[in-house]
């Protein structure tokens, strides 16, 4: 029995730790926004590459759910003949929820394993060591300008996922379900408040800031040649797709719970 | 040369004292005491493994000891704050064992970052000293046009060293400077360093495993072993040095106090 609580106490213990060390790591990148040097070539660089390339991932997976979530509410709801909810649930579900977690998983996928092989790399081949005696702060370098990247980008590309969300769910309703479009528009604008959006894209803003930390982090941790960049790839993917998950109910919870 | 210095002209650049570094049970540096002189070209020889490298990463402040004391210019840098640690490093410039090249910037843009990002150096001026850097170790124009991963080993470590000289620091540490180059471009690599140090007054520590090299560019030499300096002299003495350890070393004998851990197949 207390063998099995110092295994609890331990692990607990060794999460407390993880977890200050993360936000160690997060105080220290953010530590350079107060003063100079500032890159902003860098962040411009990072923001071209999560968002621009990450429009058509994201935009296909938000036309796709939005198709989805038309066809599946309109075969649940013509049950209770409220066929008429359709466009409501799709634009509240997307802004609100599908949106931003949809968006922020696939660059979860696509950009915070990057990040993470990128500085893994650059870790395990002495070039994170090389930029400090080029007086060259890393932090300030590498990690800032992805954190405010994924703070920035994150958002504006939730805003094109809504939009397309929507389109996708118009689609089937108006060309497989049979709703007047305008009808369907006018639905769709009825019920849709602006902080169903904001939300969304506060959202956002968190989660991007949780995939470039997840992926800075585990690169900078990484240890141990090809292998451990694999590692952290996988850890930066798996870790940054839980907490977004996480903190989606806890956003959800904080904005819209009573 | 700097010349804000304050205390006495014979102090030492860099004073090791008692230095200890472990990684988890394996213990690495086991009490080290160095110096090196300003102006003055330093060797450390020692087996594959006794923690060369891991010196001079905690000479730099890129590893941390356990204890001990390493003075720069006569201040402690042992737990120094991350900002003084930032001012300290324009005086340092290093040449790293696996050349550590930026391998998303051009080879140009290496060898001029220090320049450029360290020192707000403008693009123009940078570029013209990396040519100037590159053209020193045998590289041309053209080659400061391409990515790292378009080099030679051999040729990514010379730009390695152009990198580490480009700002002219005040002291250069060389991490095996002629491994894995062919005998002529070893000797023009060995003139190069001692060009920094006797025209451009560095203080220059070296590695090697190269005793002709070692011979050529060190006026002092020390030897590491199990942790612990061994030996240390002039240049000049490492034939006659009396020292079990520096003599199968530098005969490059399998026999003697040095015992290389390998089993016969
Ligand atoms: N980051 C690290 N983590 C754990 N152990 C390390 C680390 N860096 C070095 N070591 C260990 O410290 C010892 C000394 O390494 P170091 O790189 O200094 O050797 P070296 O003398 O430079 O050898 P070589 O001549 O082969 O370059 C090695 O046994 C190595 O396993
Ligand atoms: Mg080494």
């Amino acid at each position: 029995m207390t063998a099995f609580l110092a295994r609890v106490g331990a692990a607990f213990l060794g999460f407390l730790a993880a977890t200050g060390r993360l936000a160690g790591f997060a105080l220290m990148g953010l530590a350079g926004i107060f003063s100079p040097p500032f890159y902003p070539r860098l962040i411009l660089r990072q923001i071209v590459y999560m968002g621009y390339y990450s429009l058509p991932v994201v935009g296909l997976t938000a036309i796709f759910t939005g198709m989805v979530l038309a066809l599946q509410s309109y075969t649940g709801f013509s049950r209770f003949n409220a066929e008429s909810a359709v466009a409501t649930v799709v634009v509240l579900s997307v802004t609100r929820e599908l949106g931003p977690v949809i968006a922020g998983l696939m660059v979860a996928g696509r950009v915070g394993a990057a990040m993470a092989a990128e500085i893994g790399t650059m870790r395990v081949t002495d070039q994170i060591d090389a930029l400090t005696t080029l007086s060259t702060d890393p932090y300030r370098y590498l990690v800032l300008p992805r954190l405010l990247a994924g703070l920035i980008t994150l958002p504006l590309l939730v805003v094109v996922a809504d939009i397309l969300g929507v389109f996708g769910g118009y689609i089937v309703g108006t060309v497989k379900l049979g709703f007047n479009p305008a009808n369907y528009l006018t639905q769709t604008e009825t019920y849709l408040e602006t902080m169903d959006v904001v939300s969304g894209l506060v959202k956002a803003g968190v989660f991007g800031f949780i995939v470039s930390l997840m992926g800075c982090y585990h690169g900078y941790q990484s240890r141990g040649g090809a292998e451990g960049v694999g590692q952290a790839t996988t850890y930066a993917v798996v870790s940054a797709s839980i907490m977004i998950l996480l903190s989606n109910y806890l956003l959800t919870a904080a904005f819209f719970g009573k | 040369m700097s010349d804000g210095r304050t205390q006495p002209a014979n102090a030492p650049k860099i004073a090791v004292r008692d230095v200890h570094k472990s990684f988890g049970p394996k213990v690495v540096l086991d009490g080290i005491d160095i110096d090196c002189g300003v102006g003055e070209s330093l060797v450390i020889i020692g087996g594959s493994g006794t923690g060369k490298s891991v010196l001079i990463k905690c000479i730099l402040g890129l590893l941390h000891p356990e204890s001990g004391s390493i003075r720069i210019d006569g201040v402690e840098t042992v737990g120094m704050r991350r900002a003084a640690r930032t001012a300290l490093m324009r005086k340092f410039g290093m040449l790293f064992q696996g050349a550590a090249l930026f391998d998303s910037l051009r080879v140009w843009e290496n060898v001029a970052f220090g320049l450029i990002q360290g020192r707000g150096m403008e693009r123009a001026g940078a570029k013209r000293i990396a040519l100037e850097k590159l053209a020193s170790v045998g590289l041309g124009p053209e080659v400061g046009e391409l990515r790292p991963a378009e080099l030679s080993g051999g040729m990514q470590k010379r730009v390695a060293l152009a990198r580490a000289i480009a700002a002219e620091p005040e002291i250069i540490f060389f991490d095996e400077p002629t491994t894995g180059l062919d005998p002529i471009m070893a000797d023009v690599i060995n003139d190069l360093i001692i060009k920094c140090v006797r025209e451009v007054g560095a203080t220059a520590v070296s590695i090697t495993h190269d005793m002709v090299s070692a011979r050529k560019i060190g006026d002092r030499i020390a030897m590491l072993h199990k942790g612990k300096i061994v030996w240390q002299g002039p240049a000049t003495e490492i034939d006659d040095s009396g020292n079990p350890f520096v003599e199968q070393f530098v005969n490059g004998r399998a026999e003697g106090p040095i015992q290389m851990e390998v089993r016969a197949i």
